[in-house]
């Protein structure tokens, strides 16, 4: 019992330990690439363009909600003045980072993943290694670098759609003067708040675009399975871990922080 | 009458590697002589990708050593394995080009990556590997749409565009019909008189490796049980050359044993 | 597709981005008002409860500035509220500050009422006269018990 307590505890630490590791080497790597500029375009278009339309969807769907739902539970209090309060500090403060990333991590994440995964599965990754490229440098880096830029603003992107969705349906369905609304989201969010949430943004970009390459990176370590069944068990595996980081990054963030 | 002999280009002595503790090179030794085109025969499963992976430094060796142009390539020696990597290429059994790329733009990555040429220096010598592969018609298109020789050709018009004193290829007709795998022999053996590098050829199909090659070795049970000229190859009274010299004899033996077998089967009631 | 064509596309995400950041950091998180130029000023109240770091500082129904932290005097247990104002607004000497709810149950805020006084508060003064905030509780008591008092009030004289 205890031994199996001690192994994984020691088999948890060694893959904390390699992702570390695997990190710190591509940010390493990346100081000496030549047109790294020009894959990190690519990156940020992978990660910014292509998923911009479903993060400006799923923003607005959750503005319009939180408008919705919590109209009703402040109309029973009479306080519908404090919808904009309401909407705005749930966007910013924990919707916003967690859903885009969310979002993030199942329309850019599992596509690296199982991209790297492919790329190691046909010798490509061993193929760049052999011309002296370092594949870390190729095409780890360029995409953790993209992900610090792309997911603050793909954040700021939802947060902002979300206001607008809470508008909507506070102001257009339920009746409630636009501007009370707004006056309320303005004086609601604080400087921190927004700092705090862009701070998050940011951490679980590397976190998950991290996360994803490190598995794809390694579907080749996993001894289970072989081929398109190692590609497809390692892009499952980096979508799962990266959902569960997220939610858990959040929660230790916010206590710290706040 | 001695001549003295010229030191091979690549050397390599008593390479083991084992996994799990099943022994799949127990001292495997080969020297290449430059210039030459040497084919490393043996049978799925001897050892031959382990082998060349050793090589490419994507395995380590659990023992042995590696000596390219005289000079040792340590495990760790970072310096010595950079310069080999200069000056040597590696064609993968699956061509592993990136097919985000253009063909141009996979001829053109390995010098923009690890030289300091100017991006017209670079676009030059990549057309120019294109023109001499014959598929500069194709430089925008992309490794996907193009047939399985030309992506072999494109795999190796990005081998040699770094001009390479040493071209390693993994199996490179795996797979193939004998008319395609005659054409890659020829191509192979074509473009290394052409570029004189020195060309090291993994593969099983051992009529045309002994018409292309200078050299041939056959690696078995993690050692090389020959090495010499194919005509020695053609020759030998060795029993593991024997068997995979004359696979063909052995076939006709075996089946002509089953059809006795099911004649006398199918004679008993 | 073709690099140029993709940088425009990335440029123009950036650029849609970075108007959201502006956005949120400047419009929301009060950027203009505190990036202006500020002070400082105190006020101190006998009961500051349901005020937070942050809530709004109000004159005429005009937002000013915010509460930027609240304190326990340790010599006689009063709270301390350091108010940052913007600049522009001189506040007379004898300002009276008290905290006021939005609504029934919304949330608190310091409204500021200028006095007469030509000398204005300087950075760092304090404000003394002030109202604390109204405890909903034993406002609903006193009204409760009123109520009874005036009920017993109303019955006592008898015909």
């Amino acid at each position: 019992m205890l031994r199996i307590v001690g192994r994984n505890t020691l088999s948890i630490v060694q893959a904390l330990g390699d992702f570390a590791l695997f990190l710190g080497r591509s940010f390493r790597a990346a100081a000496g690439s030549r047109k790294i500029v020009r894959r990190i375009m690519r990156a940020g278009f992978e990660q910014g363009v292509r998923c911009l339309p479903v993060i400006l969807i799923v923003g607005m769907f959750t503005g319009l909600v939180l408008g919705l739902q919590g109209y009703y539970v402040l109309n029973k209090f009479g306080s519908e003045g404090l919808l904009g309060t309401l909407v705005s500090l749930s966007l910013v403060r924990e919707m916003g980072p967690v859903l885009a990333a969310l979002m993030l991590v199942g329309q850019a994440g599992s596509a690296l993943a199982a991209e790297l995964g492919i790329q190691r599965n046909s010798e490509q990754i061993a193929a760049l290694e052999t011309m002296g490229v370092s594949s870390y440098a190729y095409l780890v880096a360029p995409r953790l670098i993209a992900s610090l830029i792309v997911y603050p603003l793909q954040t700021a992107l939802f947060v902002t759609v979300g206001l607008v969705g809470g508008a909507l349906s506070g102001s257009v369905l339920l009746g409630l003067e636009s501007g009370v609304y707004w006056s309320a989201v303005e004086r609601a969010v604080e400087s921190q708040d927004v700092r705090e949430c862009f701070t998050k943004a940011a951490v679980f970009g590397l976190l998950t675009i991290g996360l994803c390459s490190y598995h794809g990176f390694n579907a080749h370590r996993n001894r289970s399975s072989t081929g398109a069944r190692a590609v497809s068990a390692s892009t499952t595996r980096a979508v799962v871990q990266s959902c569960i980081t997220v939610l858990a990054a959040d929660y230790v963030i916010t206590s710290f922080l706040v | 009458m001695a001549a003295p002999v010229p030191e091979p280009l690549l050397q390599i002595e008593g390479l083991h590697k084992s996994f799990d503790g099943h022994a799949v090179l127990s001292g495997a030794s080969l020297a290449v002589p430059r210039g030459c085109l040497v084919s490393v025969l043996g049978r799925s499963g001897a050892g031959k990708s382990v082998f060349l992976k050793c090589l490419a430094d994507v395995l380590r060796p659990d023992a042995g050593t590696i000596r390219f142009d005289g000079r040792l390539l340590g495990a760790g020696d970072v310096e010595a394995w950079a310069d080999f990597r200069r000056r040597c290429s590696f064609l993968f059994q699956s061509n592993a080009l990136f097919d985000s790329l253009t063909a141009l733009e996979n001829v053109a990555l390995p010098l923009e990556q690890t030289t300091g040429l100017s991006g017209k220096e670079i676009d030059g010598r990549s057309l120019e590997a294109l023109r001499q592969l014959e598929l500069d018609a194709h430089r925008d298109r992309y490794p996907g749409q193009l047939s399985g020789g030309m992506q072999k050709r494109l795999a190796l018009a990005r081998a040699i565009v770094t001009r390479p004193e040493l071209v390693l290829f993994d199996e490179p007709t795996a797979g193939l019909d004998p008319l395609r795998r005659n054409a890659v022999f020829s191509m192979i053996a074509k473009y290394q008189r052409q570029f004189g590098f020195t060309a090291v050829v993994v593969t099983h199909d051992v009529p045309e490796a002994l018409v292309a090659s200078d050299r041939v070795a056959l690696l078995d049970q993690g050692r090389m049980c020959f090495e010499g000229v194919p005509a020695d190859f053609s020759a030998s009274n060795d029993g593991v050359v024997h068997d995979f010299r004359d696979s063909i004899a052995a076939l006709g033996s075996t089946l002509a044993a089953i059809r006795r077998g099911e004649a006398s089967s199918s004679a008993d009631p | 597709m073709k690099q140029s064509k993709l940088e425009l596309l990335v440029g123009a995400f950036v650029v849609l981005g970075l108007a959201a950041v502006l956005y949120l950091t400047i419009k929301l998180g009060a950027g203009s008002m505190l990036g202006g130029d500020t002070y400082t000023i105190e006020a101190r109240f006998t009961n500051a409860g349901g005020l937070n770091s942050g809530s709004s500082v109000v004159v005429a129904g005009v937002s000013v500035g915010r509460v930027e932290g609240i304190r326990v005097d340790p010599k006689d247990f009063s709270a301390i509220a350091s108010l940052r104002v913007m600049s522009g607004l001189k506040l007379p000497a004898d300002t009276m500050a008290s905290i006021k709810t939005t609504g029934l149950i919304g949330d608190k805020y310091v409204l500021l009422a200028p006095g007469a006084d030509e000398t204005s508060l300087q950075p760092g003064g304090i404000i003394t006269m002030t109202e604390s905030s109204v405890d909903l509780e034993s406002l609903i008591g006193k009204m409760a018990f009123g109520s009874v008092e005036e009920a017993k009030s109303e019955k006592a004289p008898p015909p």
